[in-house]
Order: C-alpha cells, then structure tokens, then sequence
C-alpha cells in the first residue's frame, strides 16, 4: 500500500511539473540576454526594462486592470441583489431564470462573442472601451450569483424575523443582517469576476473596436508576429501577481465559515 | 415594495444579454451576404463537404482532447484525495488557471518552436528536428495542458465526498483492487467525470485562438469558422449558422453530461 501511495505521488509531481513548465519557461526567458526562447546566452533584466519603457503595453495593463475592476464591480452589484431576488422567486419561475442565468456560463466564448457583436451593431453602438465594459460585466453576473445564491438560500430566516421583531426596517435588515452573511459569496464572486476579465480574450477580441484593447488581445496580436521577450518579462511579472491573487483570495476567505464548496477557484 | 426596483439591472440583462443575443443569432443565421431572408446558410452547410468535413474534425479534436484531459487527470484527482494537505495540493493544482491563457500557448510557440526545448531534446536524441508547432499534434497536446485543472477539479470534489467505508467494505467482502475501482469507485465519481467532461468538450470546440497560434491554419474548429466569419469575410449570416450549430452541439453535450441521481 505503502508503495502504491509513492508512485501516486510520483505522478503528480510529474502532472505538476509538466503543469509549470511551461510558465517557468516563461520566466526563465525572460532574463535573457538573447532575442528569443531557443538559447540562453546570458542573465538580463533587459527585458523589463523594455517593458516598463513601452508606455503603449503599460497603458494597455493599466486599461485592462481598470476594465477589470469596474466590469467586476458592476457585476457584483447587479448580481447580488439579482441572487436576493431569484431566492423570493417561486420554485418554478426560479429555475427557468436560473436555467437563463446559467447560459453566458456554459457557452462558448465565440457565440457570446459573435452574438454580443450582433447586438451592438444592431443597437447602432460603436466598438470600443463600453462595448468591451458591457460585455464583461453581461459574462460575469452569472457567476456571481452563483457564488452569492447558496448563501442566501441556506440563512436562517428567523434571524430576518428577529430584526423584523425588534424593529429594523428593510433597509436596516439588508445592511445589518443579510450583506453581512453574505459576505463571503459576494467577495468569491467579485474575484471570480475579476479574473473572469481579466483572462478573457475569445468575447473582447469579438466586440472590442480599433482605439481600445485589452492584455489578451495585445498578446495575442504579437505572439502571431513572433516571439519577443518583452512578453516574457510581462508573463514573470503576470505570474507574480496570480500569486499574490490567489495568497489574498485565501487569506480573506479562511475565517469564513459560511462560504461552501462553491468558493472552489476555477 | 421599494426594494423590487434594485432588482430591475438584473432582469433587464437576462433580457437583453442572454435572450436578445441569442435570438439575434438564431435570427442572424437565416440572412445571406446581401441580406435576404433565406434558408441558405443551413442547406449549404449540411450540402457542403467542407463544413461537414470542419465539424466532424472539429468533434474528433475535442473528443481527443477530452479524453486524454480525463486519462491524465483522474489519477490525479484520486491521488490528490489521499493526501494530507489536500486543498494545498489542488490549489497548486488549479494556480496555472490564473495566468492568462494567451501567455500559456505563447510559451508553446517557444516550447514547440524550431530552436525551442523540445526539437533541441530530439536533436539530441539524434532524431532531429522536426515540425511540431502549427500541427494538430501540438494543437491536441497545448489544449489537454490547458484544460487538465477543469477536469482534476470536479473529479477531486466527486471522489473527496466519497464514503471510505465503501471501499473498506469492498476490499473486506473479497474484490480485488481493479474490481473495487470498477464496481464501486469509478461508478460513485462519474457525476464528476460528466461535470469535467462538460467543462472540456465545450471549450475545445471552440478555442479559436489556439488554433491560430499553435494550429498553425491546419486546425479548423467550429468555433475557428465562427471567428474567421464573423471577423475575416465578414459573411455573419454563415458565421451565426456554425454558432447555432455549435449552441445545438454543446446542448446536446449538456444533456449527456448532466448530473444523474442514482
């Protein structure tokens, strides 16, 4: 049994290392000396140098960071309380707008790219920084709600009775009693939908115009030109931050009980 | 009520996100070039050998991917559940999910490349270089790299809820190990196979960008001809036929896949 376990573990290092490489590629290259990723002459922070002197990409991050922000905090918003109002619903109606709800999640991102597209040229809209808004904050309402409804459907309502009882009003019921519980749903949602933007390529590259672009579009665009270890050195410092996500994602989220399985990161 | 009014934004994107979009879509696929009303699209679709030809390989690809995404990653999964520090592990698991995925398949450009890693080690195996990059090869493999954390997922959630009495019970009544995998815990995991299945086989109909960065132009996937319609010959009435039948091809793919209660 002993051995069995071994050469599992065996495995899954493998898995693991086979699963970084390709980053640690990344990384690695990106203190090259040399022009590309095929030889290694020399340590170099040249690269960054590079990077941090190209105003165009730095604007383009500071873009996407900012998309991401505003795009997730509109969902949230608009999630949250879509999630309140779903529980109110009644089973039946519920589950159809669930069923909805769920759509833009299991899609693949060229329908939700091309349908979008139709839609804002339809509606006579220009392609640009609001297309791009609209369509991230559309794609992740949903998860949001799927992160803050569970919390919502599991709250004990006698704690709303109680409040109720001992005179709150509505509003001091949300403030007080139901955001406070809800807390940790609302915060997964909000990283979900952060990275949700801030990974997507397939919907932007859809329904973005000529004057606005995100990280993935750009990349996308000089990685069909060519290597460039400019890329590489944002790739290091992209990684970086992952890490730091994924570290404040689990420090805020360790002291609270409420949040279930759903908070799983995916 | 007051408080219905808030809910208002929430409802008003259910209409014009989720049903007006796809009925556009659904109504867009049934315009030509110069914008007559036409069944057209559809017929020349299901009629031409190309588009068929396109989907089928397209359905292959994805199969592949997915299956191999699932032979690398339920050992994974099942290991993962063995080990002290679980949530650790599928943590470090699931981190290579948060670097964008454009950054993972230009390493691949670098990986694969003529001068890159892989052709310097089979040069050095005296086989020599050869053409992987721009092949379905490498198309197959970048794509089961990005997906193996979709997969290990929902079959570590399935296989961590499983009751180790089960498997105790099953060994002390006398199956061997292969027989206690078969009969007991492959069985009590498939709701998570199907919800790994679900989460692969989609995107891999669709992942445009790989297909161009790594397909070279030799991998053609539904969701490729998507793109190359809607953005490069700018005919939308095709490109919305392929995606409404790549709406019917994951619709279908959910109802195989959905959650079953035994």
């Amino acid at each position: 049994m002993q051995k069995k376990n071994s050469l599992g573990k065996v495995y899954l290092t493998f898995v693991l290392i086979l699963l970084y490489a390709p980053i640690f590629y990344l990384i690695f290259y990106s203190f090259n000396a040399g022009s590309d990723m095929s030889k290694f002459t020399g340590f170099t922070l040249d690269n960054f140098k590079t990077l941090f002197a190209d105003s165009r990409l730095i604007l383009i991050v500071v873009q996407t960071f900012f998309l991401a922000f505003l795009s997730s905090l509109i969902a949230t918003v608009i999630g949250t309380i879509g999630a309140i109002n779903l529980v109110k619903l009644k089973r039946r109606r519920r589950e159809t707008l669930l069923g909805l709800n769920n759509v833009l999640m299991v899609s693949p991102d060229v329908v939700i790219g091309a349908s979008f597209l139709i839609l804002f040229t339809i509606v006579g809209m220009k392609l640009g920084f609001i297309s791009v808004l609209l369509s991230h904050i559309a794609f992740s309402i949903p998860i949001v709600v799927l992160m803050v409804m569970p919390l919502y459907q599991e709250m004990d309502s006698s704690l709303i009775d109680a409040a109720n009882d001992l005179g709150a009003n509505s509003s001091q019921i949300m403030r007080e009693i139901i955001l406070p519980y809800l807390t940790p749903g609302i915060i997964a949602g909000f990283f979900m939908a952060f990275t949700y933007s801030l990974d997507d390529f397939a919907v932007t590259f859809f329904v973005t115009g000529n004057d606005f672009t995100t990280l993935s579009v750009e990349i996308y665009s000089r990685a069909r030109a060519g290597i460039s270890l400019e890329i590489n050195a944002l790739s290091t410092l992209v990684f970086l931050f992952s890490i730091l996500l994924v570290v404040g994602y689990y420090y805020i989220m360790k002291n609270s009980e409420t949040v279930g399985k759903s908070s799983n990161l995916t | 009520m007051t408080k219905r009014i808030y809910s208002v934004p929430y409802f008003l994107w259910i209409v014009f996100f989720v049903i007006v979009p796809l009925a556009m879509l659904l109504w867009q696929s049934f315009f030509d070039l110069n914008g007559h009303f036409t069944l057209n699209n559809y017929i020349l679709y299901f009629s031409s050998g190309t588009y068929l030809l396109m989907t089928w390989n397209s359905i292959l690809y994805a199969l592949i991917i997915t299956v191999a995404t699932l032979v690398i990653s339920y050992p994974v999964a099942y290991v993962l559940t063995k080990l002290k520090m679980k949530q650790f592990w599928l943590m470090l698991i699931i981190l290579p999910t948060w670097v964008n995925l454009l950054l993972k398949a230009y390493a691949f450009i670098g990986i694969f490349g003529k001068y890159g890693s892989v052709n310097n080690f089979l040069q050095f195996l005296g086989i020599g270089r050869t053409q992987i990059l721009f092949t379905d090869l490498s198309f197959i493999l970048v794509a089961s790299y990005i997906s193996i954390p979709f997969m290990v997922l929902p079959i570590f959630n399935a296989l961590n809820d499983l009751d180790d009495n089960l498997v105790n019970a099953s060994r002390d009544l006398g199956a061997s190990a292969f027989q206690t995998f078969t009969q007991v815990i492959w069985p009590l995991s498939l709701n998570g196979v199907r919800a790994g299945v679900q989460a692969v086989f989609i995107p891999s109909l669709s992942l445009f960008m790989l297909t161009r960065l790594i397909g070279g132009n030799k991998v053609i996937t539904l969701g490729t001809a998507v793109e190359e319609h809607f953005l490069t010959t700018q005919n939308w009435g095709m490109g919305s036929t392929i995606a409404v039948v790549l709406v019917v091809a994951m619709l279908i793919v959910m109802r195989m896949t959905k959650e079953r209660r035994d």
